[in-house]
């Protein structure tokens, strides 16, 4: 075991999958002698080149546009778009082309690509830089969409999303990269759509995904602490989910609350409790509850973003509302 | 700059008249299908601009790639598609190109380097450009083509994909076929500047072509390809043309007053058949092609009418690509 943060885990995944596989090339604004806005590709440009670690223009739809043609004409791409918020801009490139292309052309031909994005709030970033978009990519069918909870899961999600032969959503939080975590040190592939237990618990499940799961896990101690042991699914993949895992928790704990950073209105957790509802409600002794943002833009004052964003004693709160 | 005719023999002009012909052939069948609800959905012919799919595809290499636009079915059965299978995909057929998942906006063949018409404009540009850094990357010495109307000339993503393909020195040729009409407007009163302008601009090598004259279109994509294939650099071909039909097929065309005259002189059919006239071949000579090929697309429409209904499991099971060996 060693100790890294989320960054260095994302930046060892990119490394070795380059090193592994000469067709992985890494596409996106500042990435090559920059290293990167948040340093994730810090070190790339040395160690492969300036033909595979690719500095771009401030051209987010032709970044992608390009990464989809390139996929279909044998490359790995990797893309990174500097903030979520800016993927608005290659969405025609990610929905109507990537997500489309195997489907449409009748299984002709893999589109094997990565959108490596960071969302999220925290750093006072006001409404263009801080939003998590993740429920729009996971409502288009042929995209993937990952996001990591911690340093421990980054570095195996993002070697599978590599290798997955379909255009996957890579979703980062600003808020981690600096986070450290133990990481094994035979690190290997995960499997996109398969979640993680983050605590083991009787009394409720929490499920969550990225930085919420942190959130979750504060909630859980502060729970502790009167008696009430939750268990907490990260589900490490949003498209697909785990839902197996997830009815299993179920129906240990009959209580089901989910909880993410991002606004709760028509989110992931919507769609976790639509199917809960269904698949599970004999196990439920409760209704669901969901836990999410306030349906705002990200505000910018520090006084404001505090309140916008889902902490732990509304995930508490939440918890304690199902068991009455 | 004017292409230097280096197309003179009459065998090399009668290939490209064979393969314009059995485009226009081919769409104008189609149109007689859709017009009887044989084929469903939108449909955007090309016909009047074959000219320019099958001049500049002539300057590639099998392994080139290819992006197109919603007016593509010149383009793709330029690029080698299978007649029977393009128009099993149009019927919306299993056995078609794209087991009937895309239809005429979304026909492909990638193992011929074709990929894929599509039905938003302008986005075949940044499709191409990665193509092209995929041919510099893994070093096979291709280059890759993106088909595009002047309506496209709108689109922010001209100026991405150009800008990009350029700042990457990527060996990528962006063909404009100037039909003059953005969908149902005037593209005069559209744009408002010169592609030429825009093109060197950006330090490009521009060319532009009489686009009905598939000579003066292989000669000048001969040269462009030659040029960005060797030195890795996107360059420009403007191709003047027309279309002759409506936006899509159904189109009441009522923006604008043709009566049909004003194609005549520049059927890119007529200006090759009246030079290889000139060069001694016969009226009966071209009539026998028309019948051959008449003959291959009655074979091949017969063929899609009789092709299998797809089925709805295997398109959901193949929304996504499954891993290699799971």
């Amino acid at each position: 075991m060693e100790v890294i943060n989320y960054g260095r885990s994302l930046n060892n995944a990119l490394a070795d999958a380059m090193a592994d596989d000469s067709r992985v090339v890494v596409m996106g604004e500042d990435i090559g002698a920059a290293g990167g806005p948040f340093g994730v590709t810090r070190g790339l440009l040395d160690k492969f080149g300036s033909e595979r670690v690719i500095d771009t223009p401030i051209s987010e739809a032709a970044i992608v546009g390009a990464a989809t043609g390139a996929a279909m004409s044998g490359l790995k791409p990797v893309v990174e778009i500097m903030f979520m918020d800016f993927s608005t801009l290659a969405m025609d490139a990610i929905v109507n082309q990537a997500a489309k292309a195997h489907f449409m052309f009748g299984g002709q031909r893999p589109v094997p690509m990565v959108v490596r994005t960071p969302h999220g709030g925290g750093l006072n970033a006001g409404p263009q830089h801080s939003q998590c978009l993740e429920a729009w990519f996971a409502h288009v069918p042929g995209l993937k969409v990952v996001c990591p909870s911690s340093a421990s899961n980054a570095y195996g999600l993002l070697r599978a999303a590599i290798d997955d032969p379909n255009p996957v959503i890579f979703v980062e939080h600003k808020g981690l990269y600096a986070k450290k975590a133990e990481v094994e040190n035979s690190q290997s592939c995960q499997l996109i759509g398969k979640a993680a237990l983050a605590r083991v618990g009787t009394d409720a499940t929490i499920v969550s995904y990225g930085a919420a799961v942190s959130t979750a896990l504060e909630a859980a101690d502060l729970l502790a602490e009167k008696g009430i042991e939750v268990e907490i699914v990260d589900l490490q993949s949003i498209q697909p989910w785990d839902r197996d895992a997830v009815l299993d928790s179920v129906k240990k704990t009959n209580r089901l609350v989910i909880a993410h950073e991002a606004v709760e209105a028509f989110g992931v957790g919507a769609e976790v409790a639509a199917t809960i509802a269904d698949i599970g409600f004999e196990h439920l002794d409760a209704p669901i509850v969901r836990v999410g943002a306030a349906f705002m833009p990200v505000p910018f004052a520090a006084s404001l973003e505090s309140g916008y964003s889902p902490n732990a004693s509304d995930i508490e709160r939440a918890v304690k509302r199902t068991l009455y | 700059m004017t292409a230097n005719n280096s197309l003179t023999e009459t065998g090399d002009l009668f290939a490209l008249y064979k393969e314009m012909l059995r485009i226009r052939l081919a769409e104008e069948r189609l149109a007689s299908l859709f017009a009887d609800s044989a084929v469903p959905g939108f449909i955007h012919l090309s016909i009047g601009q074959e000219a320019v799919a099958v001049g500049v595809v002539s300057a590639l290499n099998a392994d080139d790639t290819v992006a197109s636009n919603h007016r593509g079915h010149g383009h793709a059965l330029a690029k080698g598609l299978d007649l029977s299978a393009f128009y099993l995909e149009l019927l919306g057929k299993d056995e078609g190109l794209c087991r009937g998942r895309g239809g005429s906006m979304h026909v492909a063949d990638l193992s011929k380097g074709m990929l894929g018409a599509n039905g938003i404009v302008g986005a075949g540009m940044s499709i191409a450009v990665g193509s092209a850094l995929a041919h510099k990357s893994l070093g096979g010495g291709q280059v890759a083509v993106v088909f595009f109307g002047d309506g496209a000339l709108a689109e922010g993503l001209l100026h991405e994909s150009i800008n990009l393909a350029k700042i990457l020195g990527l060996p990528v040729l962006f063909v404009c076929e100037n039909n003059g009409w953005s969908e149902f407007s005037a593209t005069r009163e559209q744009i408002s500047f010169k592609f030429e302008s825009l093109a060197t601009g950006y330090g490009l090598n521009y060319m532009c072509v009489e686009g009905n004259d598939v000579r003066k279109v292989a000669a000048a994509a001969r040269k462009q390809i030659a040029d960005t294939r060797a030195h890795s650099v996107p360059s420009v071909l403007e191709c003047k043309t027309l279309r002759v039909r409506g936006h899509f097929e159904g189109d009441a065309q009522k923006y604008r007053s043709i009566d049909g005259t004003e194609f005549e002189d520049h059927d890119p059919l007529l200006v090759a058949a009246r030079a290889m006239q000139a060069d001694g071949m016969s009226e009966v000579d071209l009539a026998d092609v028309r019948r051959l090929i008449d003959v291959e697309i009655d074979v091949a429409v017969e063929a899609a009418r009789k092709g299998s209904t797809p089925s709805f499991a295997d398109a959901l099971a193949d929304v996504y690509a499954h891993q290699a060996g799971a």
